[in-house]
């Protein structure tokens, strides 16, 4: 197989400007296949306008999009025959009762009636959901809603799954139920593109993440991997910390953030002086803990809220 | 802008014709019921005070006169309400386009897949009061059935104009505007309760406009059997009013959905 028939997707620049704003700015990434690729970053950091592009809906205002090593610009229908979309409102049709939904979904992809039947009954099935498949959407839950857009995406058994923050809104069982589906579709070799904002899904799904603001990618790499350069080991929050405790941080020249009255340190494998400060300084209002994806996102794109 | 219609615009239309047969039975009810009002309110209370109407120098019922311009004023209510508030609603509320755009449905094909169905719920309208008001002897055959041809094609200009007031009005609570300015002043004065004659000239030729008054006057001449070249011209006048507003709609539709 050639190098280029692994990407499933090749961003080359790709731009989206509205007006004077541009909200992605020639950013440039790939997805392989089988793999299942993060984008984060805060509201406004041009996440959504990138996976509306993947996805056709938005024209681009630069750059060259391939998917499939088809060009999204002028082969976009194609492309999208074997890709599944699962966006972020849930845009279920409430006049149409849930397996109707995905039926009538499968036209759109010109499946045959009768394998749409049989197709929509084994995705209510993977989804748990086929108790309810005369039931009416205005009925559904969050969680169960949140499902039928996952199955209705699945329809046309896509190579590709792009989901925009698929599980915004969900209680924690129905965000594990839907991690555990996504899990399964991946060990198929399912190649997944995924925006979120939860850290923890963000670690726990994806084999590599791209954090983005102001429209650019500020860094790429392993969930693991980012968390170790960006963030350290372990982590130790101190309440209004003593003098001597900053004092120390700065000639050791420790990783650390000032928020508030809350100094945060992150300290690497090889620090000895982090197990210091640990037993020394942590004692009442202090958090001694693992570094995580969250720490990293937060260096990175600062702590101010953005809207 | 580059142009992508297909047959599967199809798929849209099949998709709104899904949802109307799902509550088939009410949705029949409206054009079996609203002619038989209007034959009550007009035939039995109406007609006694006004006697016959002069058209195409003949003398008939006020009856006959205004059954016709019903059908045509039916016609021109199920597409303009079917592509505005229905419409609407499965743009903005329900985002039901949106879903079928990350498909490989382009959004020239969702958009003429329902301006076609309320053309379709025209016909489908029409087909029904027309069973009913022949049941009284109101409608001549086989010209009557043309009827249904007019009531798709008069479907199709006004499905498009509603269509366009779609594309652009912020709210769904604005479309009170077209309604007021445009459809009922249509409704009014399109030769509908009255031979357009009565009116002064500059009136007339203001009406002439109207794409009702069009519409009306087709359905009229199919209904009382007149056959006549220059309804030709008013099927001329619903194309070209449906071949600007249509392409027009589709224009506005993409400026506001695709980002």
């Amino acid at each position: 197989m050639s190098p280029a028939s692994r990407h499933i997707v090749n961003a080359k620049g790709i731009t989206k400007s509205f007006g004077g704003f541009t909200a992605v700015d020639s950013i440039s990434f790939r997805l392989m296949k089988g793999e299942c690729l993060g984008f984060l970053g805060p509201n406004g950091a041009g996440k959504t306008s990138t996976i509306r592009m993947m996805y056709g809906v938005s024209p681009m205002t630069g750059g060259t999009l391939e998917v499939f090593g088809l060009n999204m610009a002028t082969d976009w229908r194609a492309i999208l025959y074997r890709i599944g979309v699962c966006q972020q409102e849930n845009n279920a049709d409430p006049d149409l009762s849930v397996i109707q939904n995905l039926e009538v979904f499968a036209t759109y992809f010109d499946i045959p009636r009768r394998v749409a039947r049989s197709r929509a009954l084994e995705l209510l099935r993977f989804m748990a959901l086929d108790h309810r498949k005369h039931d009416r959407i205005n009925s559904l839950s969050g969680g169960l809603l949140r499902r039928l857009i996952l199955a209705r995406s699945l329809i046309n058994d896509p190579d590709l799954l792009i989901l925009d923050e698929p599980t915004t809104g969900l209680d924690p069982q129905s965000r594990h139920q839907l991690w555990e589906r996504m899990d399964v579709l991946r060990s198929r070799g399912l190649s997944i593109f995924l925006t979120t904002h939860y850290m923890d899904e963000a670690a726990r799904l994806c084999d590599r993440l791209i954090i983005m603001d102001h429209g650019k990618i500020l860094i790429q790499g392993r969930p693991q991997k980012l968390i170790r350069e960006y963030a350290g080991k372990d982590v130790v929050e101190v309440i209004n910390p003593p003098h001597e405790l900053t004092e120390l941080v700065r000639t050791h020249h420790l990783m650390n953030d000032m928020v508030g009255n809350r100094l945060i340190i992150y300290g690497q494998e090889s620090e000895n002086i982090f197990e210091l400060i640990g037993q020394k300084f942590c004692l009442e209002r202090c958090i001694q803990r693992m570094a995580t994806l969250e720490d990293v996102f937060l260096r990175l794109t600062g702590r101010e809220l953005r809207e | 802008m580059e142009v992508s219609i297909t047959w599967r615009f199809l798929r849209v239309w099949k998709r709104n014709l899904t949802v109307y047969r799902r509550i088939w039975h009410i949705n029949f009810l409206p054009p079996i019921l609203e002619p038989l009002f209007y034959l009550l309110a007009f035939g039995v209370g109406l007609s006694a005070l006004i006697g016959p109407v002069t058209y195409m120098d003949q003398q008939i019922s006020y009856l006959a006169f205004i059954t016709p311009a019903l059908l045509g004023v039916n016609a021109m209510y199920n597409a303009f309400f079917e592509n505005t508030y229905a419409s609407f609603v499965r743009m903005y509320y329900q985002k039901t386009f949106d879903a079928m755009m990350a498909t490989p449905l382009s959004l020239h094909e969702v958009i003429t897949g329902e301006i076609f169905w309320g053309a379709t719920k025209s016909f489908i309208a029409t087909a029904l009061m027309l069973a009913v008001v022949s049941a009284f002897g109101l409608v001549q055959y086989p010209h009557g059935f043309l009827i249904l041809f007019v009531a798709f094609l008069g479907g199709l200009a006004f499905g498009s104009l509603g269509m366009f007031f779609t594309g652009i009005l912020p709210s769904i609570d604005m479309f009170n505007l077209p309604i007021f300015l445009f459809i009922t002043p249509m409704f009014l004065f399109s030769g509908t309760f009255f031979p357009l004659d009565n009116l002064p000239l500059w009136a007339q030729q203001a009406a002439m406009a109207f794409p009702l008054t069009h519409l009306v006057h087709i359905t009229r001449s199919l209904a009382l059997g007149f056959l006549s070249w220059d309804l030709l011209w008013s099927v001329a006048y619903l194309t070209v009013f449906t071949m600007i507003f249509f392409p027009l709609a589709i224009y506005v539709m993409c400026r506001r959905l695709i980002h």
